[in-house]
């Protein structure tokens, strides 16, 4: 007998799973087997997935640790048997660490604070004013991003090294300026959308603020509000999501970047160009130091440049950990139409 | 009147405003980029003489290119390696950030944890780290070698094994073998492409699915008639990041050859010809494709 207070849905909740499977002729069982098994089987690929990315970062925090006798025994695979630091420590002997760390954090931030700056002025100004020339202007924006910086560096290489403003200096002190030795070029490069991948912030950008409504500004603008005053005021805490991405982006490709830090900052010691060069040091130390000939050996090398790598990464992790919002969820969620 | 001649005053202070907004570019684009790009173009049909004081450039028409293509031991084949490369990779790339992003935009536990390990090479394959393995030539050629001697088995060479001597389709299948064997390295570069089509995925607005489930859709018809057309935009965005991505890489051998050529050899004129070459091939790719692509993007808006 039921209740006549109890409404339908409590009734229904009150049946057990098997009559509710059998007054739907078996097709509730169906789905349900079904839905466990495309979880198992997402989790399954999910899981493989994470390992396969997670894998050679596991290995070289393993063989970081290792002493140089385990990297040649074929019984230690993941657990090393003489746990030794003397790699990190060798690794930041070759990397001179502590002023690569110094420099790199310096040069890091300040080119990417210059270069979201910049990119969020033009980005803004593609995405909300109309001026003759826009469309010609986005095409070149279009042309940074693909034009491969390689097919101009020979060309800024020399127009660095030999630094002139119509031939003023020529003049004055009978030789250019070199400026090739120096981070001003780099800055000012930065600072003209021109540095590393300047071109997907602008787009980026430029996306994000043509989907914020026109009301907001319009409402500034009647209010009284100038034109920059609406965008520092308005705009910019409304981008607060992509600015934070775009900034933390080009920090860490900054961190990263070999190609404009090989040809622009030649001679500060960053961490990627120390890096890139270890194995060669290592190679060398033990040719003249351990008085070895036949120099550092294959497995040898890579636990070196392993421990090294790890060392410029470290850093980027933690802040990967504090800010992992900050990098994928806003961008991702913000849902920037293309 | 009055009225007019107000918002006309605005109108132009918004057409000022542009131009200061976007000054930087401008000047950048100039000084930067434009004077540069010529520049190279000029001196990879030139010889350039570097000396004490300066540098000269002397005119020597086709001579580079044609030491590239013919006299060049490495180029020819550097070039066709690396686009083919391309041309494989690319496609999986997308492929596989399309279904990775489907995925991750479930609803499921960990999904913050899963999204952030998907993420990290990002970060962690960018630039040096990347390249740093072949950075050592002795230790590249001796990797090589040891990898050609390596007996040990893999699952995907056992299935390849079968499969090739059954006979069947022998070149289709490598191409996919290849594939897979480097899901790894497609795995590693998907990450911007699977944050643009995660952001994509999110504009989709949630009537479309509710409407489509009222009408009675499966799953499969959902993910082909609304999911796909909805983010086709992204597939030419992605598919012109994925390609430019490519050729910046720190692992291409192409732009390891022009750099070795302009800083250690000093050679200027060969490596703008060599790079100018690539440049264009690749320009010429990205713009065939995306032309095709083009034509079957959806835009909803219009």
């Amino acid at each position: 007998m039921t209740n006549e207070n109890e409404t339908l849905s409590e009734v229904y909740q009150k049946r057990t799973f098997w009559e509710r499977n059998r007054m739907s002729d078996g097709y509730l069982l169906k789905k349900v087997i079904w839905n466990v098994f495309i979880k198992i089987c997402r989790a399954l690929l999910l899981f493989g997935m994470c390992f396969m990315i997670l894998q050679p970062i596991i290995y070289k925090i393993c063989i970081s640790f290792m002493a140089e006798e385990d990297l040649y025994n074929s019984i230690v695979i993941y657990i090393p048997e003489h746990f030794t630091l003397a790699n990190y420590k060798l690794a930041a002997d070759f990397m001179s660490f502590g002023e690569s760390l110094r420099n790199t954090i310096i040069i890091s931030l300040t080119v990417a604070l210059l270069q979201i700056a910049m990119c969020t002025l033009v980005g803004y100004g593609f995405a909300r004013f109309n001026f003759p020339l826009k469309k010609v202007l986005f095409a070149c924006v279009i042309l940074v991003i693909v034009i491969p910086p390689q097919t101009i560096s020979t060309a800024l290489y020399l127009h660095f090294r030999y630094f002139d403003i119509a031939g003023i200096f020529k003049a004055l002190t009978g030789n250019a300026i070199n400026l090739r030795d120096s981070v001003l070029p780099y800055y000012l490069m930065s600072a003209g959308c021109m540095g590393l991948k300047s071109g997907l912030y602008i787009f980026l950008m430029r996306q994000f603020f043509r989907n914020v409504p026109k009301e907001l500004e319009e409402a500034a603008y009647v209010d009284g509000c100038g034109i920059l005053k609406t965008f520092i005021r308005i705009m910019l805490p409304e981008a607060k999501p992509i600015l934070t991405s775009c900034f933390l982006f080009s920090f860490v490709w900054q961190w990263t970047d070999i190609f404009y830090s090989k040809t622009f900052l030649g001679n500060i010691k960053l961490l990627s160009r120390q890096l890139s060069m270890i194995g060669d040091r290592l190679n060398a130390y033990v040719k003249t130091t351990l008085g070895d000939a036949g120099g550092a050996s294959l497995a040898y090398t890579k636990c070196i440049v392993s421990t090294g790598t790890l060392m410029v990464i470290v850093p980027l992790f933690i802040l990967y950990m504090f800010a992992q919002k900050g990098f994928v969820e806003s961008i991702s969620n913000t849902g920037i139409k293309m | 009147m009055r009225r007019q001649r107000k918002l006309r005053g605005l109108e132009r202070r918004k057409v000022i405003s542009g131009y200061m907004f976007t000054l930087p570019f401008t000047l950048g684009f100039l000084i930067f980029m434009i004077r540069p790009l010529f520049q190279s173009l000029y001196m990879s049909f030139s010889n350039v003489d570097v000396s004490a004081g300066g540098f000269k450039i002397i005119f020597a028409g086709l001579e580079n290119y044609k030491r590239a293509f013919t006299i060049d031991i490495e180029f020819n084949r550097l070039l066709t390696e690396e686009i083919l490369r391309m041309c494989i990779n690319t496609p999986a790339i997308i492929v596989f950030s399309f279904f990775s992003a489907l995925v991750l935009n479930q609803k499921f536990k960990g999904r913050g944890f899963v999204r952030a390990i998907f993420f990290l090479p990002v970060i962690l394959s960018s630039g040096v780290i990347l390249g740093v393995e072949y950075n050592n030539s002795l230790l590249a050629g001796m990797q090589e070698m040891i990898a050609k001697s390596d007996t040990g088995t893999s699952i995907t060479g056992a299935i390849q094994d079968i499969l090739v001597t059954s006979g069947v389709g022998t070149r289709a299948f490598r191409i996919v073998f290849d594939i897979v064997d480097g899901i790894y390295d497609v795995a590693v570069s998907s990450g911007i492409q699977i944050i643009i089509f995660l952001s994509g995925l999110q504009t989709i607005p949630s009537s479309m699915y509710e409407a489509a489930d009222i009408e009675g859709c499966t799953a499969w018809e959902k993910l082909w008639k609304i999911t796909f057309p909805m983010i086709s935009p992204l597939f030419l965005v992605n598919w012109v990041y994925t390609i430019v991505d490519f050729c910046m890489r720190s692992d291409n051998q192409v732009m390891e050859k022009i750099r070795e050529e302009m800083v250690v050899q000093i050679n200027y004129g060969f490596s703008s010809a060599m790079a100018w070459v690539y440049f264009l091939i690749v320009i010429l790719i990205i713009g065939i494709t995306s032309f095709i692509i083009s034509k079957g993007v959806y835009y909803y808006d219009e």
